[in-house]
Protein backbone atom coordinates (compact mmCIF):
# COMPACT_ATOMS: atom_id res chain seq x y z
CA UNK A 1 0.00 0.00 0.00
CA UNK A 2 1.18 3.47 -0.86
CA UNK A 3 2.55 5.19 2.18
CA UNK A 4 0.95 8.57 1.53
CA UNK A 5 -2.47 6.90 1.71
CA UNK A 6 -1.84 5.34 5.11
CA UNK A 7 -3.45 6.77 8.23
CA UNK A 8 -1.13 7.65 11.09
CA UNK A 9 -2.24 4.55 12.94
CA UNK A 10 -1.56 2.27 9.97
CA UNK A 11 1.83 3.81 9.29
CA UNK A 12 2.76 3.69 12.98
CA UNK A 13 1.82 0.03 13.28
CA UNK A 14 3.59 -0.90 10.07
CA UNK A 15 6.71 0.93 11.24
CA UNK A 16 6.64 -1.06 14.46
CA UNK A 17 6.22 -4.27 12.45
CA UNK A 18 9.04 -3.30 10.07
CA UNK A 19 11.44 -2.76 12.95
CA UNK A 20 10.38 -6.08 14.40
CA UNK A 21 11.02 -7.92 11.15
CA UNK A 22 14.42 -6.35 10.78
CA UNK A 23 15.18 -7.34 14.35
CA UNK A 24 14.33 -10.93 13.59
CA UNK A 25 17.07 -10.93 10.97
CA UNK A 26 17.22 -13.94 8.69
CA UNK A 27 16.72 -11.67 5.69
CA UNK A 28 18.59 -11.29 2.45
CA UNK A 29 20.43 -8.04 1.97
CA UNK A 30 17.91 -6.97 -0.66
CA UNK A 31 15.01 -7.72 1.67
CA UNK A 32 16.53 -5.83 4.56
CA UNK A 33 17.35 -2.84 2.37
CA UNK A 34 13.77 -2.80 1.07
CA UNK A 35 12.42 -2.99 4.64
CA UNK A 36 14.79 -0.30 5.80
CA UNK A 37 13.76 2.07 3.04
CA UNK A 38 10.09 1.49 3.67
CA UNK A 39 10.65 1.97 7.39
CA UNK A 40 12.35 5.30 6.75
CA UNK A 41 9.48 6.44 4.58
CA UNK A 42 6.95 5.30 7.20
CA UNK A 43 8.73 7.21 9.96
CA UNK A 44 8.76 10.34 7.80
CA UNK A 45 5.07 9.90 7.03
CA UNK A 46 4.23 9.48 10.72
CA UNK A 47 6.12 12.66 11.60
CA UNK A 48 4.35 14.64 8.91
CA UNK A 49 0.96 13.32 9.96
CA UNK A 50 1.62 14.28 13.59
CA UNK A 51 2.71 17.81 12.86
CA UNK A 52 0.54 18.77 9.94
CA UNK A 53 -2.76 17.68 11.50
CA UNK A 54 -5.36 20.35 12.31
CA UNK A 55 -8.03 19.41 14.79
CA UNK A 56 -11.42 19.22 13.12
CA UNK A 57 -14.51 19.73 15.27
CA UNK A 58 -17.93 18.86 13.92
CA UNK A 59 -21.34 18.98 15.49
CA UNK A 60 -24.13 16.47 15.18
CA UNK A 61 -27.47 18.13 14.41
CA UNK A 62 -30.88 16.68 13.58
CA UNK A 63 -31.14 16.38 9.82
CA UNK A 64 -32.78 19.33 8.07
CA UNK A 65 -34.26 16.96 5.52
CA UNK A 66 -37.40 15.07 6.23
CA UNK A 67 -35.94 11.70 7.10
CA UNK A 68 -37.21 11.17 10.59
CA UNK A 69 -34.64 10.80 13.35
CA UNK A 70 -31.74 11.42 10.99
CA UNK A 71 -28.64 13.43 11.87
CA UNK A 72 -26.02 15.27 9.95
CA UNK A 73 -22.64 16.69 10.78
CA UNK A 74 -21.88 20.37 10.41
CA UNK A 75 -18.71 22.23 11.32
CA UNK A 76 -18.78 23.39 14.91
CA UNK A 77 -18.59 27.18 15.17
CA UNK A 78 -19.03 27.50 18.93
CA UNK A 79 -15.78 27.93 20.79
CA UNK B 1 -42.75 -6.95 67.45
CA UNK B 2 -41.33 -10.19 68.71
CA UNK B 3 -43.12 -13.36 69.55
CA UNK B 4 -41.65 -13.58 72.97
CA UNK B 5 -43.53 -14.41 76.05
CA UNK B 6 -42.38 -13.53 79.50
CA UNK B 7 -42.18 -16.86 81.25
CA UNK B 8 -40.98 -17.66 84.71
CA UNK B 9 -37.40 -18.29 83.84
CA UNK B 10 -35.17 -16.80 86.45
CA UNK B 11 -38.05 -15.19 88.40
CA UNK B 12 -39.09 -16.32 91.80
CA UNK B 13 -42.49 -17.78 92.43
CA UNK B 14 -43.87 -16.36 95.63
CA UNK B 15 -46.92 -16.95 97.56
CA UNK B 16 -47.74 -14.56 100.34
CA UNK B 17 -49.56 -17.17 102.15
CA UNK B 18 -47.29 -20.07 101.78
CA UNK B 19 -47.40 -22.62 99.07
CA UNK B 20 -49.82 -22.18 96.26
CA UNK B 21 -50.36 -25.85 96.49
CA UNK B 22 -52.10 -25.12 99.72
CA UNK B 23 -55.01 -23.95 97.63
CA UNK B 24 -54.61 -20.30 98.32
CA UNK B 25 -57.04 -17.98 96.64
CA UNK B 26 -54.22 -15.51 95.72
CA UNK B 27 -52.72 -16.04 92.27
CA UNK B 28 -48.97 -16.65 92.23
CA UNK B 29 -46.88 -13.58 91.11
CA UNK B 30 -43.66 -13.14 89.01
CA UNK B 31 -41.14 -10.76 90.53
CA UNK B 32 -38.26 -9.60 88.36
CA UNK B 33 -35.05 -7.74 88.81
CA UNK B 34 -34.74 -4.46 86.86
CA UNK B 35 -31.76 -5.79 84.93
CA UNK B 36 -33.66 -8.95 84.08
CA UNK B 37 -36.55 -7.12 82.54
CA UNK B 38 -34.25 -4.63 80.85
CA UNK B 39 -32.26 -7.44 79.27
CA UNK B 40 -35.55 -8.90 78.10
CA UNK B 41 -36.60 -5.58 76.54
CA UNK B 42 -33.23 -5.17 74.90
CA UNK B 43 -33.56 -8.59 73.37
CA UNK B 44 -36.96 -7.63 71.98
CA UNK B 45 -35.38 -4.66 70.19
CA UNK B 46 -32.34 -6.58 69.00
CA UNK B 47 -34.30 -9.42 67.55
CA UNK B 48 -36.43 -7.13 65.43
CA UNK B 49 -34.93 -6.93 61.99
CA UNK B 50 -36.66 -3.62 61.15
CA UNK B 51 -34.72 -1.86 63.90
CA UNK B 52 -31.30 -3.09 62.83
CA UNK B 53 -30.85 -1.06 59.64
CA UNK B 54 -32.86 2.11 59.20
CA UNK B 55 -32.72 5.72 58.16
CA UNK B 56 -34.34 8.27 60.45
CA UNK B 57 -35.16 11.82 59.51
CA UNK B 58 -35.39 14.55 62.14
CA UNK B 59 -34.07 17.74 63.62
CA UNK B 60 -30.96 17.71 65.76
CA UNK B 61 -31.02 19.01 69.35
CA UNK B 62 -28.91 18.60 72.48
CA UNK B 63 -25.87 17.96 70.32
CA UNK B 64 -22.72 17.32 72.30
CA UNK B 65 -19.39 15.71 71.78
CA UNK B 66 -17.95 14.11 74.87
CA UNK B 67 -14.27 14.18 75.83
CA UNK B 68 -14.20 10.53 74.79
CA UNK B 69 -15.01 11.63 71.22
CA UNK B 70 -18.44 10.01 71.19
CA UNK B 71 -21.28 12.18 69.87
CA UNK B 72 -24.66 12.45 71.57
CA UNK B 73 -27.79 14.21 70.31
CA UNK B 74 -31.52 13.96 70.08
CA UNK B 75 -33.55 13.66 66.90
CA UNK B 76 -37.05 15.05 67.03
CA UNK B 77 -40.05 15.97 65.02
CA UNK B 78 -43.28 17.64 66.15
CA UNK B 79 -44.56 14.67 68.06
CA UNK B 80 -41.61 12.65 69.28
CA UNK B 81 -37.93 12.41 69.96
CA UNK B 82 -35.30 9.75 70.14
CA UNK B 83 -31.87 9.73 71.71
CA UNK B 84 -28.91 9.13 69.42
CA UNK B 85 -25.32 8.18 69.99
CA UNK B 86 -22.47 8.01 67.50
CA UNK B 87 -19.25 6.35 68.63
CA UNK B 88 -16.00 8.13 68.14
CA UNK B 89 -14.76 5.69 65.48
CA UNK B 90 -17.81 6.46 63.33
CA UNK B 91 -17.80 10.19 64.07
CA UNK B 92 -14.18 10.44 62.93
CA UNK B 93 -15.06 8.94 59.55
CA UNK B 94 -17.86 11.42 58.91
CA UNK B 95 -17.27 14.26 56.47
CA UNK B 96 -20.33 15.94 57.94
CA UNK B 97 -21.38 16.32 61.55
CA UNK B 98 -24.63 18.16 62.37
CA UNK B 99 -25.36 21.16 64.53
CA UNK B 100 -28.39 21.82 66.65
CA UNK B 101 -31.45 22.74 64.64
CA UNK B 102 -30.29 21.05 61.45
CA UNK B 103 -32.50 18.59 59.62
CA UNK B 104 -30.62 15.37 59.09
CA UNK B 105 -30.92 11.80 57.94
CA UNK B 106 -29.28 9.40 60.34
CA UNK B 107 -28.60 5.73 59.74
CA UNK B 108 -28.08 3.04 62.33
CA UNK B 109 -29.82 0.54 64.58
CA UNK B 110 -32.09 1.03 67.57
CA UNK B 111 -31.26 -0.77 70.72
CA UNK B 112 -31.51 -0.36 74.46
CA UNK B 113 -28.98 1.34 76.68
CA UNK B 114 -29.56 -0.69 79.78
CA UNK B 115 -27.69 1.49 82.26
CA UNK B 116 -29.66 4.54 81.13
CA UNK B 117 -32.92 2.70 80.90
CA UNK B 118 -33.71 3.98 77.43
CA UNK B 119 -33.72 2.95 73.84
CA UNK B 120 -31.62 4.93 71.41
CA UNK B 121 -30.34 5.11 67.85
CA UNK B 122 -26.76 3.94 67.42
CA UNK B 123 -25.76 6.11 64.47
CA UNK B 124 -23.19 4.97 61.90
CA UNK B 125 -23.89 7.52 59.13
CA UNK B 126 -25.41 10.96 59.10
CA UNK B 127 -26.21 13.30 56.20
CA UNK B 128 -27.82 16.73 55.91
CA UNK B 129 -31.47 16.06 55.08
CA UNK B 130 -31.73 17.60 51.59
CA UNK B 131 -28.48 16.23 50.28
CA UNK B 132 -29.06 13.22 52.45
CA UNK B 133 -32.12 12.30 50.46
CA UNK B 134 -30.23 12.63 47.20
CA UNK B 135 -27.46 10.62 48.75
CA UNK B 136 -29.90 7.89 49.70
CA UNK B 137 -31.32 7.79 46.20
CA UNK B 138 -27.79 7.70 44.86
CA UNK B 139 -26.79 4.85 47.14
CA UNK B 140 -29.93 2.90 46.34
CA UNK B 141 -29.48 3.28 42.58
CA UNK B 142 -25.80 2.49 42.83
CA UNK B 143 -26.53 -0.67 44.75
CA UNK B 144 -29.23 -1.76 42.33
CA UNK B 145 -27.17 -1.16 39.20
CA UNK B 146 -24.14 -2.80 40.77
CA UNK B 147 -26.25 -5.87 41.54
CA UNK B 148 -27.39 -5.89 37.92
CA UNK B 149 -23.76 -5.96 36.80
CA UNK B 150 -23.60 -2.53 35.18
CA UNK B 151 -20.35 -1.71 36.97
CA UNK B 152 -18.65 -5.06 36.49
CA UNK B 153 -14.95 -4.76 35.85
CA UNK B 154 -15.11 -7.54 33.24
CA UNK B 155 -17.27 -5.46 30.95
CA UNK B 156 -15.01 -2.41 30.97
CA UNK B 157 -13.72 -2.10 27.44
CA UNK B 158 -10.23 -0.97 26.52
CA UNK B 159 -9.97 2.39 24.77
CA UNK B 160 -8.67 2.48 21.19
CA UNK B 161 -4.99 3.41 21.07
CA UNK B 162 -5.43 5.77 18.14
CA UNK B 163 -9.03 6.95 18.02
CA UNK B 164 -10.06 8.30 14.61
CA UNK B 165 -13.35 9.86 15.55
CA UNK B 166 -14.28 10.95 19.04
CA UNK B 167 -17.84 11.70 20.09
CA UNK B 168 -18.27 14.31 22.81
CA UNK B 169 -21.52 14.54 24.76
CA UNK B 170 -21.68 17.86 26.56
CA UNK B 171 -23.05 21.35 26.41
CA UNK B 172 -21.76 23.35 23.42
CA UNK B 173 -21.54 26.54 25.46
CA UNK B 174 -19.65 25.18 28.45
CA UNK B 175 -16.04 25.37 29.49
CA UNK B 176 -15.85 21.59 29.52
CA UNK B 177 -15.98 21.44 25.73
CA UNK B 178 -13.36 24.17 25.38
CA UNK B 179 -11.08 22.31 27.78
CA UNK B 180 -11.50 19.09 25.85
CA UNK B 181 -10.85 20.71 22.48
CA UNK B 182 -7.73 22.45 23.81
CA UNK B 183 -6.29 19.23 25.13
CA UNK B 184 -7.01 17.41 21.87
CA UNK B 185 -5.49 20.18 19.77
CA UNK B 186 -2.32 20.06 21.82
CA UNK B 187 -2.01 16.31 22.19
CA UNK B 188 -3.46 14.63 19.15
CA UNK B 189 -5.07 16.81 16.48
CA UNK B 190 -5.33 13.76 14.22
CA UNK B 191 -8.59 12.84 15.87
CA UNK B 192 -11.84 14.18 14.49
CA UNK B 193 -14.18 15.53 17.14
CA UNK B 194 -17.92 15.14 16.82
CA UNK B 195 -19.95 17.10 19.36
CA UNK B 196 -23.37 15.78 20.25
CA UNK B 197 -24.78 18.80 22.07
CA UNK B 198 -27.04 18.47 25.10
CA UNK B 199 -27.93 20.41 28.22
CA UNK B 200 -26.09 18.90 31.17
CA UNK B 201 -28.17 20.08 34.11
CA UNK B 202 -31.79 20.38 35.09
CA UNK B 203 -34.70 17.97 34.92
CA UNK B 204 -34.67 17.99 31.12
CA UNK B 205 -31.03 17.02 30.90
CA UNK B 206 -31.12 13.24 31.42
CA UNK B 207 -33.31 12.30 28.42
CA UNK B 208 -31.30 14.67 26.24
CA UNK B 209 -27.99 13.26 27.40
CA UNK B 210 -29.40 9.83 26.57
CA UNK B 211 -30.45 11.04 23.10
CA UNK B 212 -27.02 12.57 22.48
CA UNK B 213 -25.27 9.31 23.40
CA UNK B 214 -27.64 7.30 21.24
CA UNK B 215 -27.29 9.65 18.24
CA UNK B 216 -23.50 9.21 18.23
CA UNK B 217 -23.83 5.46 18.55
CA UNK B 218 -26.44 5.03 15.89
CA UNK B 219 -25.62 7.69 13.31
CA UNK B 220 -21.86 8.05 13.33
CA UNK B 221 -18.81 5.82 13.26
CA UNK B 222 -17.10 7.28 16.34
CA UNK B 223 -14.81 4.82 18.06
CA UNK B 224 -14.94 6.29 21.56
CA UNK B 225 -17.17 8.69 23.54
CA UNK B 226 -16.54 11.34 26.16
CA UNK B 227 -19.46 12.30 28.40
CA UNK B 228 -18.48 15.46 30.21
CA UNK B 229 -19.57 18.28 32.42
CA UNK B 230 -17.55 20.87 34.30
CA UNK B 231 -17.62 21.26 38.06
CA UNK B 232 -20.74 22.29 39.95
CA UNK B 233 -22.80 21.63 43.03
CA UNK B 234 -24.13 18.19 43.85
CA UNK B 235 -27.49 19.23 42.36
CA UNK B 236 -25.80 20.56 39.21
CA UNK B 237 -24.22 17.18 38.55
CA UNK B 238 -27.38 15.28 39.34
CA UNK B 239 -28.27 14.46 35.74
CA UNK B 240 -25.25 12.13 35.75
CA UNK B 241 -26.78 10.16 38.60
CA UNK B 242 -29.85 9.41 36.52
CA UNK B 243 -30.65 5.79 35.81
CA UNK B 244 -31.53 6.51 32.17
CA UNK B 245 -28.12 8.09 31.59
CA UNK B 246 -26.44 5.15 33.29
CA UNK B 247 -28.25 2.69 31.04
CA UNK B 248 -27.46 4.67 27.89
CA UNK B 249 -23.76 4.60 28.78
CA UNK B 250 -24.03 0.89 29.49
CA UNK B 251 -25.68 0.31 26.11
CA UNK B 252 -23.10 2.32 24.16
CA UNK B 253 -21.57 0.42 21.23
CA UNK B 254 -18.21 2.12 21.79
CA UNK B 255 -16.31 2.68 25.04
CA UNK B 256 -17.34 5.68 27.14
CA UNK B 257 -15.08 7.91 29.21
CA UNK B 258 -16.75 10.17 31.76
CA UNK B 259 -15.31 13.45 32.94
CA UNK B 260 -17.88 14.94 35.25
CA UNK B 261 -17.26 17.66 37.85
CA UNK B 262 -14.07 17.68 39.85
CA UNK B 263 -11.65 15.13 41.19
CA UNK B 264 -13.79 14.35 44.21
CA UNK B 265 -17.14 13.98 42.46
CA UNK B 266 -18.28 10.46 41.74
CA UNK B 267 -21.47 9.97 39.78
CA UNK B 268 -23.39 6.87 38.75
CA UNK B 269 -22.29 7.63 35.19
CA UNK B 270 -18.67 7.34 36.36
CA UNK B 271 -19.32 3.88 37.76
CA UNK B 272 -20.91 2.63 34.53
CA UNK B 273 -18.35 4.22 32.22
CA UNK B 274 -15.54 2.11 30.78
CA UNK B 275 -13.11 4.67 32.17
CA UNK B 276 -13.78 7.43 34.68
CA UNK B 277 -11.70 10.59 34.40
CA UNK B 278 -11.67 13.15 37.22
CA UNK B 279 -12.38 16.14 34.94
CA UNK B 280 -13.29 16.86 31.29
CA UNK B 281 -9.66 17.75 30.45
CA UNK B 282 -8.46 14.55 32.03
CA UNK B 283 -11.00 12.63 29.95
CA UNK B 284 -9.54 14.14 26.78
CA UNK B 285 -6.04 13.22 27.92
CA UNK B 286 -7.07 9.64 28.59
CA UNK B 287 -8.73 9.23 25.22
CA UNK B 288 -5.89 10.23 22.92
CA UNK B 289 -2.17 9.52 22.85
CA UNK B 290 0.30 12.37 23.27
CA UNK B 291 1.88 13.33 19.96
CA UNK B 292 5.11 14.35 21.66
CA UNK B 293 5.45 10.79 22.95
CA UNK B 294 4.45 9.38 19.57
CA UNK B 295 7.03 11.57 17.93
CA UNK B 296 9.64 10.19 20.31
CA UNK B 297 8.52 6.65 19.56
CA UNK B 298 8.77 7.27 15.81
CA UNK B 299 12.24 8.78 16.24
CA UNK B 300 13.23 5.84 18.38
CA UNK B 301 12.20 3.45 15.67
CA UNK B 302 13.90 5.47 13.00
CA UNK B 303 17.14 5.20 14.97
CA UNK B 304 16.58 1.52 15.55
CA UNK B 305 16.05 1.01 11.82
CA UNK B 306 19.33 2.72 11.09
CA UNK B 307 21.14 0.67 13.68
CA UNK B 308 19.60 -2.58 12.45
CA UNK B 309 20.49 -1.77 8.87
CA UNK B 310 24.09 -1.07 9.82
CA UNK B 311 24.11 -4.33 11.70
CA UNK B 312 22.75 -6.18 8.71
CA UNK B 313 25.27 -4.72 6.35
CA UNK B 314 28.12 -5.44 8.74
CA UNK B 315 26.89 -8.98 9.11
CA UNK B 316 26.71 -9.48 5.35
CA UNK B 317 30.15 -7.98 4.95
CA UNK B 318 31.59 -10.37 7.50
CA UNK B 319 29.86 -13.29 5.81
CA UNK B 320 31.33 -12.18 2.51
CA UNK B 321 34.81 -11.93 3.95
CA UNK B 322 34.53 -15.35 5.45
CA UNK B 323 33.41 -16.85 2.15
CA UNK B 324 36.22 -15.16 0.35
CA UNK B 325 38.62 -16.81 2.73
CA UNK B 326 37.02 -20.19 2.24
CA UNK B 327 37.06 -19.69 -1.49
CA UNK B 328 40.68 -18.76 -1.45
CA UNK B 329 41.51 -21.85 0.51
CA UNK B 330 39.85 -24.10 -2.06
CA UNK B 331 40.92 -22.23 -5.18
CA UNK B 332 42.99 -24.20 -7.88
CA UNK B 333 45.44 -21.30 -7.72
CA UNK B 334 46.31 -22.49 -4.26
CA UNK B 335 46.87 -25.99 -5.64
CA UNK B 336 48.98 -24.67 -8.42
CA UNK B 337 51.02 -22.56 -6.03
CA UNK B 338 51.33 -25.59 -3.85
CA UNK B 339 52.56 -27.84 -6.63
CA UNK B 340 54.84 -25.16 -7.94
CA UNK B 341 56.47 -25.03 -4.60
CA UNK B 342 56.68 -28.77 -4.37
CA UNK B 343 58.33 -28.91 -7.77
CA UNK B 344 60.82 -26.34 -6.63
CA UNK B 345 61.43 -28.35 -3.51
CA UNK B 346 61.87 -31.55 -5.50
CA UNK B 347 64.25 -29.92 -7.93
CA UNK B 348 66.18 -28.48 -5.07
CA UNK B 349 66.49 -31.79 -3.29
CA UNK B 350 67.20 -33.65 -6.55
CA UNK B 351 70.01 -31.23 -7.30
CA UNK B 352 71.33 -31.58 -3.82
CA UNK B 353 71.23 -35.38 -4.17
CA UNK B 354 72.92 -35.22 -7.49
CA UNK B 355 75.66 -32.97 -6.20
CA UNK B 356 76.19 -35.28 -3.32
CA UNK B 357 76.43 -38.31 -5.57
CA UNK B 358 78.78 -36.49 -7.88
CA UNK B 359 81.01 -35.65 -4.98
CA UNK B 360 80.90 -39.25 -3.82
CA UNK B 361 81.65 -40.44 -7.33
CA UNK B 362 84.51 -38.07 -7.64
CA UNK B 363 85.90 -39.25 -4.37
CA UNK B 364 85.55 -42.91 -5.36
CA UNK B 365 87.19 -42.16 -8.67
CA UNK B 366 90.13 -40.73 -6.88
CA UNK B 367 90.42 -43.81 -4.68
CA UNK B 368 90.05 -46.17 -7.63
CA UNK B 369 92.56 -44.21 -9.55
CA UNK B 370 95.18 -44.62 -6.93
CA UNK B 371 94.31 -48.29 -6.55
CA UNK B 372 94.49 -48.59 -10.27
CA UNK B 373 97.85 -47.01 -10.22
CA UNK B 374 99.19 -49.72 -7.93
CA UNK B 375 97.49 -52.53 -9.83
CA UNK B 376 98.12 -51.30 -13.34
CA UNK B 377 100.06 -53.71 -15.55
CA UNK B 378 101.78 -50.68 -16.86
CA UNK B 379 103.56 -50.40 -13.56
CA UNK B 380 104.63 -54.03 -13.99
CA UNK B 381 105.79 -53.23 -17.49
CA UNK B 382 107.95 -50.52 -16.01
CA UNK B 383 109.67 -53.19 -14.13
CA UNK B 384 110.65 -54.91 -17.49
CA UNK B 385 107.72 -57.25 -18.13
CA UNK B 386 105.97 -57.39 -21.48
CA UNK B 387 102.50 -58.44 -22.52
CA UNK B 388 102.08 -60.40 -25.65
CA UNK B 389 98.78 -60.61 -27.50
CA UNK B 390 97.67 -62.25 -30.65
CA UNK B 391 97.64 -59.60 -33.20
CA UNK B 392 94.32 -60.52 -34.70
CA UNK B 393 92.30 -61.43 -31.60
CA UNK B 394 94.06 -59.37 -28.99
CA UNK B 395 94.13 -62.40 -26.70
CA UNK B 396 96.84 -62.23 -24.07
CA UNK B 397 99.34 -65.03 -24.38
CA UNK B 398 99.80 -66.67 -21.03
CA UNK B 399 101.06 -70.06 -22.12
CA UNK B 400 103.36 -71.53 -24.74
CA UNK B 401 100.53 -73.73 -25.75
CA UNK B 402 98.68 -70.68 -26.99
CA UNK B 403 101.04 -70.02 -29.82
CA UNK B 404 102.37 -71.87 -32.87
CA UNK B 405 105.25 -70.91 -35.07
CA UNK B 406 104.37 -68.16 -37.41
CA UNK B 407 101.77 -66.47 -35.10
CA UNK B 408 102.07 -62.79 -35.12
CA UNK B 409 102.01 -61.16 -31.75
CA UNK B 410 101.72 -57.64 -30.47
CA UNK B 411 104.08 -57.06 -27.61
CA UNK B 412 103.52 -54.29 -25.20
CA UNK B 413 106.29 -52.84 -23.13
CA UNK B 414 106.38 -49.90 -20.79
CA UNK B 415 106.82 -47.20 -23.37
CA UNK B 416 104.93 -48.66 -26.35
CA UNK B 417 104.44 -51.79 -28.52
CA UNK B 418 105.85 -53.61 -31.41
CA UNK B 419 104.98 -56.59 -33.61
CA UNK B 420 106.85 -59.83 -33.46
CA UNK B 421 106.54 -63.39 -34.95
CA UNK B 422 106.78 -66.69 -33.20
CA UNK B 423 109.67 -68.61 -34.73
CA UNK B 424 109.65 -71.74 -32.73
CA UNK B 425 107.87 -73.27 -29.76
Amino acid sequence: MKIENLSFEEAFKELEETVRRLEEGDLTLDESIALFERGQALARHCGEKLYRAELRVGQLVPSSEQDEGGYETVPFEGE
Amino acid sequence: MGGKSLNGEGGRQLSMWGSSQAGSSFPSMQIYQVSQITAYIKELFDSDYALQDLWLEGEVSNYSRAASGHVYFTLKDEQAQIRCVMWRSQAERQAYLPQNGEAVLAHGRISVYEAGGRYQLYVDDIQPAGAGLLYLQFEALKERLAAEGLFDAERKRPLPLFPRRLGVVTSPAAAALRDIVNVLRRRYPLVEVLLSPTPVQGDEAPPQIVAAIEALNEHTDVDVLIVARGGGSLEDLWAFNDERVARAIYASRVPVVTGVGHETDFTIADFVADVRAPTPSAAAELVVPDRQKLREAVEGWRGRLMQLMKGHIGEKRRALQYREQVLRRFSPQAHIDNYRQRIDDLIRSALAGLKHRLALGRERLRTLDSQLQTLSPLATLERGYAIARHLGTGKVVRSVAQVVAGDRLEVRVSDGQFESRVEQT
